[in-house]
């Protein structure tokens, strides 16, 4: 039972990472939490699902088109609303606001354009595996796979390639590393479409293991507090933050209480921030004056 | 009166009871909160309880419970004012969503995500209307005051406010505390408003509406934050045909704002009659006198 549980609560987890590595990424270059992720991943499982229903993609290139258009909207969120902000020098804060009204706009135009109903992904069979003495859904199993080798090969690529040297660099101070020659608005943009595209195929997986609506966006929260959890602009933090939610919510869902689990959540939320505000693996920066 | 626009009133004072105390923490201190429904949460169920559970009149619930969120947000601002502005920000919403996750799990006194029923209807336009004069002659009077200076040298500096003398922490916490007792006092009036609350109106949704309306409205700015208030309250009623849009033409808004006019409608400024004329001056007056210099020169 507690092998089961922690089985179906890593397969959880890997879906959290994969949009709170987004998190971690954006916060990491412009310290600010893009709010428009969930909607992004939401925007992916739609693209997805009527690739399939209405336009009668296969299965696998619609999943493709679906996380190709969410990074393209992720990369316009930054083009027409972020950048501008920033060349504005307006305050931090003030690109989470407009990432909250982004976020509005996506959840009520996808409730416009495809209606409040639940969407189901068709021709998806589940069968079970048994793996000694647990037991785990094919679904379960194809996103704990998927988000392992998505997982594995962005921290490849972040620590051990030249593009991630960029990327950390920018991460680090942008201000120097536009000194040393790097093109820091071309960094941000691959950064957001990145994002983007891991979090459309979180969206993606999500929608198959359960159903799409146009506010599913708002499990991104979990995602979020995951990357809080790992340290605010770490990637591995925000992994291993992420394993640690989905774990805690499968745990208190079987052995306490459904109603219990998001109250556990925010909880650890609160906590986290009063003990280690940096969390786990993030470092503390001072506020400068 | 008619009841449609009593109601439309009634909405709109409370609207802007909550506004000010964001603005005051927000606008005048810089301190984003994103916990602030969960504290009208805390004054709509806690007057709705003394009111219907221990038959306390009106006026002494709405003062118990609007102090009880003041009282809250000190405990909080205790532990959390200390973290770096982010970090408050997302401390405060891991607040509010446990309070909206806590009402909706203690069935037996909140009533649960089902609600709370039968609220008898205590608010009214006259209610409303001296609530909101209070809450702004406070406000304007606070902002204008040393304390209120204060709040404005913390937004602009902290460190230089620090090294002035001024308690910055204490600062922020007055602030906090505040906002918490206004959001609180809009959650007695909105409870008893509706006469019939769920958790689910007190979401992260409800927080960034405030948070955003201030910012629309414009930082530094209680008349702007009421003007704010006017443009997000009154429009949607206006285009009640474009329900189901309604929504999204305020997220591309919000975004708009944020984009074009980051200072918001009334940013760092109050509104003033004398302005408008010296604009309105600069723009009918002094125009064709450049012009008329212009002449002279050239002759």
């Amino acid at each position: 039972m507690f092998i089961q549980q922690l089985a179906n609560g890593i397969s959880v987890g890997g879906i959290y990472a994969l949009m709170a590595t987004g998190y971690a990424l954006i916060y990491s270059l412009l310290g600010f939490s893009n709010w428009a992720h969930g909607e992004v991943a939401m925007i992916g499982a739609y693209i997805a699902i009527i690739s399939v229903l209405n336009a009668k993609f296969p299965l696998p290139i619609a999943i493709i088109i679906g996380i190709i258009i969410a990074g393209v909207f992720s990369f316009i969120n930054e083009k027409i609303a972020y950048k501008r902000i920033r060349d504005n020098k307006s305050p931090t804060m003030f690109l989470m606001i407009a990432a909250m009204g982004l976020s509005t706009t996506y959840q009520n135009a996808a409730t416009n354009i495809f209606g409040a109903k639940f969407k189901i992904f068709p021709g998806l069979f589940a069968v079970a595996f048994h793996i000694g003495k647990i037991t785990i859904g094919s679904l379960d199993l194809i996103s704990l796979i998927v988000s392992l080798v998505s997982l594995v090969v962005l921290d490849i690529t972040i620590n051990h390639t030249k593009v991630g040297l960029g990327i950390r660099s920018v991460a680090s101070n942008s201000y120097t590393a536009s000194l040393m020659g790097i093109n820091v608005d071309r960094y941000i943009s691959l950064v957001f479409l990145v994002a983007g595209m891991y979090a459309g195929c979180a969206g993606i997986l999500l929608g198959m293991k359960y159903t799409v609506y146009p506010t599913m966006g708002n499990v991104a929260l979990k995602a979020f507090i995951s990357s809080v959890l790992g340290g605010l602009g770490s990637v591995r933090g925000a992994i291993i933050g992420a394993l640690v939610i989905g774990i805690m919510e499968t745990m208190v869902t079987a052995y306490l209480s459904s109603g219990l689990r998001d109250l556990f959540t925010f909880m650890l939320l609160v906590i986290i921030l009063l003990v280690k505000p940096s969390g786990l693996m993030g470092v503390h920066v001072e506020e400068k004056a | 009166m008619s009841s449609y626009v009593e109601g439309v009133a009634i909405l709109l004072g409370l609207n802007i009871i909550a506004v000010l105390g964001v603005s005051i923490l927000t606008g005048f201190t810089r301190l984003f909160s994103f916990g602030n429904a969960g504290f009208m949460a805390i004054g709509a169920y806690g007057s709705a309880i003394l009111t219907t559970k221990y038959g306390i009149p009106f006026i002494p619930a709405i003062i118990i419970s609007a102090a009880f969120s003041g009282l809250i947000a000190y405990l909080i601002g205790a532990l959390t004012l200390k973290l770096r502005g982010d970090y408050f920000l997302i401390a405060t919403l891991g607040f509010g969503e446990s309070v909206r996750v806590l009402f909706a799990y203690i069935e037996p006194i909140t009533g649960g995500a089902r609600g709370f029923t039968a609220i008898p209807k205590y608010t009214n336009f006259y209610i409303t209307a001296i609530s909101v004069v209070i809450a702004f002659i406070f406000a304007w009077n606070l902002v204008h005051s040393k304390t209120g200076r204060d709040l404005i040298a913390v937004r602009e500096q902290e460190a230089a406010a620090e090294a002035v003398g001024i308690n910055t922490f204490a600062s922020k916490q007055l602030a906090f505390v505040i906002s918490a007792v206004y959001a609180g006092w809009a959650g007695a009036l909105y409870s008893h408003n509706l006469t019939f609350i769920t958790p689910e109106m007190f979401n992260l949704a409800k927080s960034a509406e405030l948070t955003i309306t201030t910012v629309i409205g414009g930082l530094g700015s209680l008349t702007g934050s009421v003007l704010g208030t006017l443009l997000v309250t009154l429009l949607p009623e206006l285009f009640r045909s474009l329900a189901s849009y309604r929504m999204l033409i305020y997220g591309i808004a919000v975004v708009a704002v944020i984009v074009l006019k980051p200072d918001g409608l009334y940013g760092y400024r109050e509104f003033s009659i004398n302005r408008i004329i010296s604009y309105l001056k600069k723009v009918f007056v002094k125009a064709p006198k450049k012009g008329a210099d212009i002449v002279e020169r050239n002759t």
